[in-house]
């Protein structure tokens, strides 16, 4: 399939309290891309993000998700499609029992109660969660946690993944984890992310954000061999590229 | 101050339980029709932060002791009367659940003494009308203080009077009162300037929190409602003085509506402290914890 | 310790119990709270002199801590904790009323035995409320009092307090911590400062109060927060409540250790 799911024309965007945002932004994400968003703390990552589910809608410019206009009548359709993890999973794990927060999404969109056992089940079984439905989330484990956010979007059986910082405060088995369930969906995925080795994992296209604009937008691989991009952008090569004997670089950045 | 289960009588704190959950019905239905959807998350979650302010202790000025946020007249501030009413709730019965404190009988006491005189009167009566919407720091200070002081002596009333008419405890009414409006005067004047302390920091980085678009006014409803319940509790209380008064009350008035004579009460204070008596004590207390001890062995 | 870390600790440590595994945890939670309610209410309802007849409720939290597994050390240290307020509550009695009973070949005022009778009852309903959450747990509470006709709106409160109670606790315990390390010498916060610590974890939490609802809308609320929690009342929470009523109403009537101290004397005659 090759017709675009996700589509950012000249989108701009302004806090009210004045701080920057977005300042036209433009590209083309098609079904079953793995995309990297990367850039520096304050460079628009994150309100890029809230633009994809109609949290923020834009100023200017247009989103398109499948398509249609995001527009706010079409709000409750697109969060239907498109499936957001937050950084922290505290705040999206609310409910009294996993099985609860699970089913949250499924029983918003109105579908029966015989349905939704089905679609708790099977997103805890893909998660590795399975026997966990009765446990209340504040005994969850961080990796756990992790997990249990991304079952309580995948029941909704969404045909876009927005991930915020998956990985952030994870254990090195719990993070190994995570990328290794990540790679086995083949839902379409975007990844906003300080782990830039994770990016390197997962996707083969990264997007390259700097002060709210698109700096660079192409293969994982060629942007972060571009140390001179990278470092205009307060970025880095990821760490199992640094002292890398192919590329020749030594560990210690300068 | 807590009522705790063992002072309080079953008038009383049926009575009290009666008029906390009338309150509790009004609130929901009108938290219920409320508009704005962030309640939820928001209440839960404030609650939660005022269980948690509760056990930061700090450094009372001149007296050696400490003192803690008791956060019901915040909540008012935060919320509107209607959901503070149903997170202090929510707190107490956590509370009860978890730590014992207070209990599940004086649930209804506790509602009212810690819940709707701050949220019923000293917000909307007295904060409100010297701190609206906009107000200086300094009018935000004496409208807490003042606001504090009116719920917790409102409070130390219901205490007292609960107290005194559950009969359980011999603390004498005027005592009893003349001790808890001090302290609790010298309480509601750190409550407020804590309140306030807060309130103006909040301002600094959040204003919206601090006065949000809506700010209920005290409608002809919620005062008729207030006046109401004011009603049903003197009338209670009428009630359980006049049962009280009777040596054993309950007995006495439960002879009084079947109408049969009450039944001869043995003299309790002197059967404790007979032979009979203790060795009796003695032996239940042994056969009581012989039960736990097998039914533990047998998990 | 702070009693931050001593509360979230012990909170942490009964709601990990009510999440226990025995034939009593599985009974029907609106029997439990039932029993308990009607198990405070006999308590409350005994004249201020009564000591004998309440020894026998002791039964009630002992059998329902064997047999759902909470350990009496736990149980004891709690009841330790509230007794300073209890006998601050009840050393009154004591002072005020004096008039005499016989003890053997002394005597004692008879505030004494009401003291008695407030700490046992202290003692009593503490311990039973302790493990009706130990047996039960908060979110099976919860269930039972939204069958029981609680509104929806306090039911919600609870459970969504309840999950956010450690997180906060854990986040004000870190703040409280990072300030105790930098107060050398004077151990608490001042009152000046109370203001801004308790803001700041104000304005922390009003955040995430909206990150939680954005997550919310993200997965399509409207509004309404459901949950469905099917509750069987069997044979057994049948069985359990009826038992326990007629034990109570027993106990009540009937003063079990007097009676059980006649029949040793005259036996012993």
């Amino acid at each position: 399939m090759s017709h675009h799911l996700v589509v950012a024309r000249d989108l701009r965007y302004r806090y009210p309290d004045g701080t920057g945002a977005l300042d036209g932004i433009t590209f083309r994400i098609v079904h079953g891309e793995s995309v990297g968003i990367v850039g520096a703390n304050g460079a628009g990552k994150s309100t890029l993000l809230l633009h994809l589910n109609g949290t923020l809608l834009p100023a200017s410019g247009e989103v398109r998700i499948g398509e249609e206009l995001l527009t706010a009548n079409r709000i409750p359709d697109v969060r239907r499609r498109v499936g957001m993890i937050f950084q922290d999973p505290d705040d999206q794990l609310f409910m009294p029992t996993l099985a609860d927060d699970v089913a949250f999404g499924p029983l918003n969109m109105g579908l029966p109660p015989e349905e939704v056992k089905g679609r708790v089940a099977a997103a805890l079984e893909r998660v590795g969660l399975s026997g966990l439905e009765a446990r209340p989330p504040h005994r969850l484990s961080g990796g756990e946690k992790r997990r249990a956010a991304l079952a309580t979007v995948l029941a909704m059986s969404p045909d876009l993944l927005v991930l915020d910082e998956p990985s952030a405060g994870l254990d090195p088995h719990a993070r190994r984890q995570l990328i290794g369930l990540l790679r086995a969906f083949t839902h379409t995925k975007i990844v906003a992310t300080h782990d830039l080795d994770l990016v390197l994992d997962l996707c083969e296209r990264t997007i390259v954000l700097d002060h709210g604009t698109v700096r660079a937008d192409g293969k994982t691989q060629e942007i972060f061999a571009d140390e001179a991009l990278l470092a205009s952008c307060r970025l880095e090569k990821p760490l199992s590229m640094q002292g890398c004997p192919v590329c020749g670089n030594p560990a210690t950045g300068s | 101050m807590h009522m705790a289960d063992a002072l309080v009588s079953p008038v009383v704190g049926g009575t009290m339980w009666a008029a906390s959950a009338a309150t509790v019905a009004v609130s929901s239905r009108r938290v219920q029709q409320g508009t704005d959807d962030r309640r939820v998350p928001l209440m839960g979650v404030l609650g939660a932060f005022v269980f948690a302010a509760q056990m930061i202790n700090f450094q009372l000025p001149g007296t050696g002791s400490s003192g803690h946020l008791g956060g019901a007249l915040l909540l008012a501030i935060l919320l509107g009367p209607h959901a503070a009413f149903l997170v202090v709730v929510s707190i107490l019965a956590i509370q009860a659940l978890l730590f014992g404190d207070g209990g599940l009988l004086a649930l209804g006491c506790n509602a009212f003494n810690m819940g709707f005189f701050p949220a019923f009167v000293a917000y909307p009566l007295v904060y409100r009308p010297l701190a609206p919407a906009g107000a200086t720091s300094a009018r935000r200070l004496v409208g807490a203080i003042a606001a504090a002081e009116v719920g917790l002596v409102l409070g130390a009333f219901g205490v007292v009077f609960e107290t005194t008419l559950s009969g359980i405890s011999d603390l004498p009414f005027r005592p009893f009162l003349t001790a808890m409006v001090p302290i609790h005067l010298a309480i509601g004047l750190v409550e407020g300037a804590v309140t306030a302390g807060v309130l103006t920091f909040v301002l600094k980085t959040r204003p919206d929190v601090v006065d949000p678009a809506s700010s209920p006014a005290p409608t002809t409803t919620s005062r008729l409602g207030a006046a109401f319940l004011a009603a049903a509790l003197l009338v209670g209380g009428v009630l359980s003085w006049f049962a009280s008064t009777k040596p054993d009350g309950l007995e006495w008035s439960i002879a009084k509506v079947t109408g049969r004579a009450a039944p001869v009460e043995p003299d309790a204070a002197r059967a404790a402290t007979s032979l009979a008596g203790i060795g009796g004590g003695l032996a239940t207390l042994a056969l009581v914890s012989a039960t736990g001890w097998a039914l533990r062995r047998r998990r | 310790m702070t009693s931050l870390v001593t509360t979230a600790g012990d909170a942490s440590f009964l709601d990990a119990l009510s999440a226990g595994d025995s034939p009593l945890h599985r009974l029907d939670p609106r029997a439990k709270l039932l029993t308990t309610l009607a198990f405070a209410a006999a308590i409350a309802s005994f004249p201020k002199t009564a000591v004998l007849p309440l020894l026998p409720f002791a039964l009630f939290p002992v059998a329902l801590a064997a047999a759902g597994g909470v350990p009496f050390g736990y149980l004891a240290r709690r009841l330790l904790l509230i007794l300073p307020f209890a006998i601050l509550v009840g050393a009154f009695n004591p002072l005020l009323d004096r008039a005499p009973i016989p003890l053997g070949p002394f005597s004692v005022a008879g505030g004494w035995i009401s003291f008695l009778s407030i700490l046992l009852r202290f003692v009593l309903t503490v311990s039973g409320a302790i493990v009706l959450v130990a047996v039960t747990g908060i979110h099976g509470l919860c269930g039972a009092l939204e069958k029981l006709g609680v509104p929806r709106a306090l039911v919600t409160q609870l459970l969504v307090l309840y999950r956010y109670l450690f997180v906060l606790l854990d986040e004000a315990g870190r703040m409280d911590r990072a300030r105790a390390l930098r107060s050398f010498g004077r151990r608490r916060l001042g009152i000046s400062a109370a203001g801004p610590f308790l803001g700041t974890l104000l304005v922390r939490t009003w955040g995430r109060a909206e990150r939680i609802h954005l997550a919310m809308l993200s997965r399509g609320f409207d509004g309404s927060f459901r949950f469905d929690r099917p509750l069987r009342f069997g044979l057994a929470s049948a069985l359990f409540t009826a038992g326990w009523l007629v034990l109570f109403a027993l106990f009540r009537s009937v003063d079990v250790p007097l009676a059980l101290g006649a029949f040793l004397v005259a036996g012993g005659r």
